[in-house]
């Protein structure tokens, strides 16, 4: 069977359709927002632990932040469900 | 399981979707259930590259009907007796699981996943910018102490970088407003966009600084958008911007701006 190429290897082009300027006194560009804004907008390259689900690692960095609103892209799921169950609960507990 | 988990943060969450539909790649160590040949073991992961079926496995959490999945490729790296390691790059929902059982069918053998890293999903991959939860805890406490934004900058990366994989288009500043009221793009507001866009795809739309605008699906090719003069190019689907951060410039129809 023939390889389809992986989306990521794929390059694009910018062509410019007309010409425009941007006034620099609305926006900024995202590598300079500041600081709530900065959250508000962002994102984070986690690198995710064994153990636990998905679901709980974004809940504890959603605690760590201290952000309202949270959301993980792809499930990862924990390696050992069953475990993973019983070392919650030991968890909790006090 | 362990690898690449993109979180987004507030705002941010609207943009995850795209990261649910987009490419991923893996690091996986299949064990087999007895001993076969490397170059047999080699021969059926080929066959697993291109367009596959697969049955979602028991625990899943989609309907368990077979979808035809596409496999980008699949490298072996090492074999070690009846452990397999291999990278694979794959299209958003495809199970490895399934697919080192599917194997172990093939080779007649039988075989599991025993482990699996994600070093891809979509734009985020185990580079520079990937942390830890001990990192997140470390950088966070440091920026609360100093009051110092690198640490933030640190590992809260802008939305945007979700937006990598899809084609852009660009817009002049009088269009931002209307677009975050939830207007649709139309021919006029394109300053520049990027090649392969079809008609119906998904892109993004930004500003001329780089920020996210909104998520549109686009109803021209590229080369049809830089012939047009008027008409929508791309209908909006998902406003990222809030209201208000670029002036209006629209008038309403009533004559009253």
């Amino acid at each position: 069977m023939s390889r389809i190429p992986a989306p990521w290897t794929m390059k694009r082009e910018v062509l410019v359709k007309s010409k425009s300027e941007t006034d620099p006194n609305f926006g900024c560009k995202p590598e300079d927002r500041p600081y709530p804004d900065l959250i508000k907008f962002g994102v984070i390259n986690l690198d995710k632990p064994p153990g636990p689900s998905s679901h709980e690692v974004a809940a504890w960095v959603r605690r760590i932040i201290g952000v309202n609103q949270i959301g993980h892209g792809g499930t990862l799921e924990a390696s050992k469900p069953e475990k993973s169950q019983c070392d919650r609960r030991s968890a909790d507990s006090p | 399981m362990t690898g690449v988990l993109p979180i987004a943060l507030e705002e941010a969450t609207k943009t995850i979707h795209v990261l649910l539909e987009a490419g991923k790649e893996y690091v996986c160590v299949m064990r087999l259930h007895s001993n076969v040949p490397e170059d047999r073991v080699k021969e059926v992961l080929t066959e697993f590259q291109g367009k596959i079926y697969q049955r979602p496995p028991a625990r899943a959490s989609v309907k368990r009907r077979v979808r035809i999945r596409r496999v980008y490729y699949i490298d072996v790296l090492e074999v070690d007796g009846r452990d397999v390691l291999f990278r694979i790059g794959c299209q958003a929902g495809t199970y490895i699981r399934k697919i080192c059982h599917d194997v172990g069918e093939v080779l007649g053998c039988g075989a599991h996943m025993q482990e699996l890293r994600r070093t891809r999903s979509g734009p985020f991959t185990e580079d520079e910018n990937s942390v830890t939860l001990h990192d997140i805890v470390y950088l966070y406490s440091k920026w609360q102490e100093t009051g110092d934004l690198k640490y933030l900058r640190r590992f809260v990366l802008p939305m945007e970088k979700t937006l990598e994989i899809l084609p852009k288009i660009y817009i002049r500043d009088s269009a931002v407003d209307a677009i975050c009221h939830g207007a649709h793009l139309t021919a006029p507001g394109v300053v520049s966009l990027e090649t392969g866009i079809t008609n119906g795809c998904k892109v993004a739309i930004l500003t001329l600084k780089g920020e996210a605008v909104a998520l549109a699906r686009a109803t021209a090719s590229t080369k049809e958008i830089l012939n047009m003069s008027y008409g929508i190019v791309a209908r909006n689907e998902r406003v990222l911007m809030p209201r208000g951060t670029y002036p209006k410039m629209w008038r309403s129809k009533t004559g009253r701006s």
